[in-house]
């Protein structure tokens, strides 16, 4: 069966969509990308899908499932490379993607990904500063 | 209204999607359609195949470039025997779906494309018909 390949990069799993999506491939990635998380504990995923020409209301809600399941097990989830007329369509369409952060390329989904892991390690430190003095 | 290409296909499995999809890019590539026009009309084919596949276990679909006052543009016809749309005004809501979907299939594609007429007999099927114009007007 055909499967999309996801790779680890540090704390990361990063997935490119270099095809058109029938509907049982895209529900494989969303399993196989939560499985990944919980395997390897990684903080985030970056969902690259600047070679999707079209994107549905069903591949919207699989973008929208794998955000939503992903920030259960603690990773926060970027699209990054959205082509404009597919934008266009989905804002049409009335499909906003709520939930799900984007990014215009994988350098700057990356920088996000960093910055939010970053701001929730500054978050936990807070919590165990005020757990030291309250000892 | 002149029909100047004309061809049939039958949507019975999920698998048949991409391939519809890549046939109706093909119709408006032919006419030269942009980029922003050629997604739309495809992301709204993709809409009205996919509820056919799920409501009424697929249907056909005709695919015509049509003319019309030195207009030119894609039609398509999605024409399913399953179980029809009792309330049409209901189907037609945002938000409202009996399939656990996101209920923006049917009011999403018809914001999608230029002409947009849906015509159901409760028993009998359901018939959709699209028109997109070569400049999106």
């Amino acid at each position: 069966m055909d499967r999309i390949p996801i790779l680890k990069m540090g704390h990361f799993l990063l997935v490119t969509i270099q095809v058109d999506l029938y509907d049982r491939l895209a529900l494989t990635l969303e399993n196989d990308l939560i499985s990944m998380v919980s395997q390897t504990g990684a903080r985030g995923v970056l969902i690259d899908i600047s070679a999707v020409s079209i994107v549905d209301s069903f591949m919207g809600r699989i973008l929208g499932n794998i955000a939503s399941m992903s920030r259960i097990m603690d990773a926060e989830t970027v699209v990054v490379g959205m082509q404009p007329a597919v934008a266009i369509t989905l804002v049409e369409l009335g499909l906003t993607l709520q939930g799900v952060y984007t990014a215009l390329n994988v350098e700057k989904g990356m920088e996000l990904l960093n910055s939010k892991m970053d701001t929730n390690l500054e978050q936990e430190e807070d919590e165990e500063d005020q757990d030291d003095r309250n000892d | 209204m002149i029909v100047m290409t004309k061809d049939t296909m039958e949507i019975v499995r999920e698998q048949d999607v991409v391939p519809f999809r890549n046939r109706v890019r093909e119709f408006s590539t032919k006419i030269g359609m942009s980029v922003v026009n050629q997604t739309k009309l495809i992301t709204a084919a993709s809409e009205l195949v996919r509820n056919m596949l799920k409501y009424a276990n697929g249907g056909k679909v005709i695919l015509e470039i049509i003319s019309n006052n030195a207009k030119t543009g894609v039609r398509l016809t999605f024409a399913d025997q399953g179980p029809g749309i009792p309330d049409l005004s209901l189907a037609m809501k945002d938000g409202y779906s009996t399939g656990r979907s996101l209920g923006l299939g049917l009011p999403g594609a018809k914001r999608l494309v230029n002409e947009f007429d849906l015509k159901s007999q409760p028993g009998q099927g359901t018939t959709v018909t699209v028109i997109h114009w070569k400049h999106g007007r």
